[in-house]
């Protein structure tokens, strides 16, 4: 046990050492929230667009200025020929253009129907549907408010927000990056400090030493949970402090629930570490296979039900997918241990897993 | 010159006999390409459902079918008690609740008003923005057809009326998979590139061979020149390599000049690659350089544009993504590729890179000590 003790000393040692690493390794999660926090919205606000008025009315400039009073749009230039609208487009400056067509008002007064005409530039298919439904939305309004008295029964949506009222995006960034930093600081950090070992030719001294095999893994190990834990700790706190993330549900439970992904993650570290040789590889390794994956199948950002059927199966075996919602469940939904005990099983068994299939592959000889 | 040639077949032989290493570079990206491009996305199906139909009435009943009906929707759920429904949006198994309340075809005969209550799961902020947009345009699409019921042909001729044309130009169908693949083609060039090189001369420091090479003559330039050269080839040619796979299995349109996305792709390579040997330059572990490059790589990943738009980011986080060569190759491929634009278009971006290219550049050169 001395000996044991001995050497995560002297683990903590080679951690702390490296001030730098230690430096990167708080900071990037404290930088990596407020930058996401404060800048990356999924929400459209201020989209630039041309308006091409061939009638250029009291009706028309009035509906151009409903449009650009929304808060959605800002008007990049007036177009005055069509031609212009292939040269706007290609520049890349304008995502939508508003055409009216010519003797708008008059028109409308007389036959009762005017035309209008929506381009979107759907290069970018997702936000120019949501440009083009935002201007439908706001001519509908207009409309409406033309034909007050002669519109009977309507029935109105009444929208109710659960669990994230203001819409805010950092409700979805807290549980991925949490899900992200810890895989990469266990898996990555753990996979590296090991192989690192090898390549140095050090793991021969550890080797001979008479501790046993798992008491060097153990104590490599250990020193990372530690830093895992204070990160998502960092990570829970700046969330709640600063953007005002609630922590709904059990605070133990969440950590509970950290630990063991972390032990899940260090885990998959320790058996990338047994089946490579270098530390390029190892990294490459966690870098490529893990961290896209973690980002993209994990539900972090796009929906896992959306995908098809094959990749939500290649999903359920993405770790980070589990913690996510088992995060997500707890934080922000309050749910107690009853809801997540399927998540929880899941990744108990994919610790099992990983360590059994390391020991399975653990060489004691190095050549 | 001789110089240069050796130390650039030094590298290559070094990558190529690194068993390991060859099917990283090679096969895992395209295999991320094509399924992660089939990942990201946004196109709503299955939106799971459960409906609390507290009125039980013709039009309560019209209406669901209405949701029934469409592609998007599933019901999963039908149910009196609203708790119950909560319950299993708690379990994550339903992400809108719709739910009619009791006397709402009475309010609407009378009144002229009826209200439909949507509780949407809004964790994903974008995802729920979408859920209620969907919602709320068949409830509008069902309000055309109660006015159609209940108005005469007169009345309706009386209503002024504003008809709407919209059309979706260089991807008129909304594939997003189209949108998606040059953007994740970049993302994966970027980071092969960028740990290539970032892992490179750390590497020989630590494990000792830099000393070797700091008493050979050879100069601070030829130095960098030989480390970037092979790992340009590389990147190059995946770059191409992707293209294909884009076309081949996603279809990608491929309007505009493909020379000119090698050309600026060039470009970018030069400022990825010299970022990452500047990195390596400054480190002292693979560790520590790992680190640097896995933090400049999210940050640069998540303010590029790629799932986000840069649009909609608050003023000054758009000033600090000019440093970001990722966005400004990422909107070169999708403006040549999707739209054709010309090199006219594209040359702020160009530029741009261009500038950031020589810095990028020069700064490792001045970086690399020959001292250890």
């Amino acid at each position: 046990m001395k000996r044991f003790l001995g050497f995560v000393v002297k683990e903590f040692y080679h951690i702390f050492r490296d001030y730098r690493t230690l430096l990167i390794l708080f900071l990037l999660p404290a930088i990596q929230l407020l930058l996401f926090g404060y800048v990356i919205t999924n929400e459209i606000k201020d989209a630039r667009i041309a308006i091409l008025d061939q009638s250029k009315d009291e009706i028309t400039r009035r509906i151009s200025e409903k449009v650009l009073s929304s808060g959605y749009f800002i008007l990049d230039k007036n177009l005055s020929a069509s031609s212009e609208i292939e040269q706007v487009f290609r520049k890349g400056n304008v995502q939508l253009v508003l055409v009216f067509a010519p003797d708008f008002a008059k028109n409308l007064d007389k036959t009762g129907n005017a035309r209008v005409q929506i381009i979107g530039d759907a290069s970018d298919p997702n936000t120019a549907n949501i440009l083009v439904n935002y201007i439908q939305g706001i001519l509908s309004n207009y409309l409406v408010s033309l034909n007050a008295e002669k519109i009977p029964m309507q029935i109105t949506p009444e929208v109710r927000m659960m669990y994230n009222g203001q819409m805010k995006g950092v409700y979805m960034f807290v549980p991925g990056l949490m899900a992200m930093l810890l895989m990469l600081i266990s898996a990555l950090m753990t996979s590296l400090s090991i192989t690192r070992e090898k390549e140095l030719g050090t793991m021969e001294l550890l080797l001979v030493s008479p501790l046993k095999p798992f008491q060097i893994i153990i104590g490599k190990v250990f020193p990372y949970v530690f830093l895992a834990f204070i990160d998502a700790c960092i990570i829970i706190i700046i969330g709640n402090t600063v953007f005002g993330v609630p922590v709904v549900g059990s605070v133990a439970l969440l950590l509970f629930e950290s630990f063991l992904y972390i032990c899940m993650a260090l885990s998959l570290g320790i058996l990338i570490s047994t089946i490579t040789s270098s530390q390029q590889i190892a990294m490459m390794l966690s870098l490529v296979a893990l961290m896209l994956p973690t980002i993209l199948l994990s539900g972090f950002i796009f929906p896992v039900e959306n995908m098809p059927v094959v990749l939500q199966w290649f999903c359920k075996i993405m770790p980070p997918k589990y913690f996510i919602t088992i995060i997500k469940s707890i934080m922000l939904k309050g749910n107690g241990f009853s809801y997540i005990v399927y998540e929880t099983a899941i990744m108990t068994g994919f610790t099992a897993f990983f360590i059994l299939l390391s020991i399975k592959k653990f060489k004691v000889r190095l050549a | 010159m001789r110089t240069l040639l050796f130390i650039i077949q030094k590298e290559f032989l070094q990558i190529f006999r690194n068993k390991g290493m060859l099917p990283i570079i090679f096969v895992v990206p395209i295999v991320q390409l094509l399924i992660l491009v089939n990942a990201a996305t946004f196109e709503m199906k299955n939106i799971t459902v459960s409906v609390v139909d507290l009125d039980l009435s013709t039009s309560s009943r019209k209406l669901i079918s209405k949701y029934e009906g469409s592609p998007f929707y599933q019901v999963v759920q039908t149910t009196f008690s609203y708790e119950k429904a909560l319950d299993l949006m708690q379990k994550g198994k339903v992400d809108v609740i719709i739910r009619i309340p009791n006397g709402f075809e009475r309010h609407l005969v009378k009144e002229n008003q009826g209200k439909v209550q949507f509780v949407i799961n809004a964790i994903n902020q974008s995802v729920a923005g979408l859920s209620s947009a969907y919602c709320s345009s068949i409830l509008i699409d069902f309000n055309r057809e109660l006015m159609q019921d209940w108005l005469s042909p007169a009345q309706m001729a009386g209503l002024k009326n504003i008809r709407t044309d919209y059309s979706y130009w260089y991807n008129p169908k909304l594939n997003y998979k189209t949108y998606m693949v040059p953007g994740i083609l970049v993302l994966l060039v970027t980071i092969i590139g960028l740990l290539l090189s970032g892992m490179n001369i750390v590497r020989e420091k630590e494990i000792g061979t830099i000393e070797q090479i700091n008493v050979t003559p050879i100069r601070k330039i030829q130095f960098i020149a030989g480390k970037l050269t092979p790992f340009w080839i590389i990147a190059m040619f995946e770059l191409a390599f992707g293209l294909t796979v884009g076309k081949l299995f996603f279809d990608i349109p491929l309007v505009g000049n493909l020379w000119l996305i090698f050309l600026s792709g060039g470009v970018y390579l030069f400022v990825i690659l010299s970022f990452g040997l500047l990195v390596s330059t400054i480190t002292n572990t693979q560790q520590q350089a790992m680190l640097v490059s896995f933090f400049f790589m999210v940050v640069f990943i998540l303010m590029s544009g790629l799932f986000t738009s840069i649009e909609s980011m608050p003023g000054w986080a758009q000033q600090i993504d000019r440093l970001n060569p990722l966005m400004y190759f990422i909107k070169i491929m999708r403006m040549v590729l999707l739209k054709g634009s010309t090199f006219a278009d594209i040359s702020p971006h160009f530029y741009s890179l261009v500038v950031y290219a020589i810095v990028t550049v020069s700064l490792a050169v001045r970086r690399y000590r020959k001292v250890a």
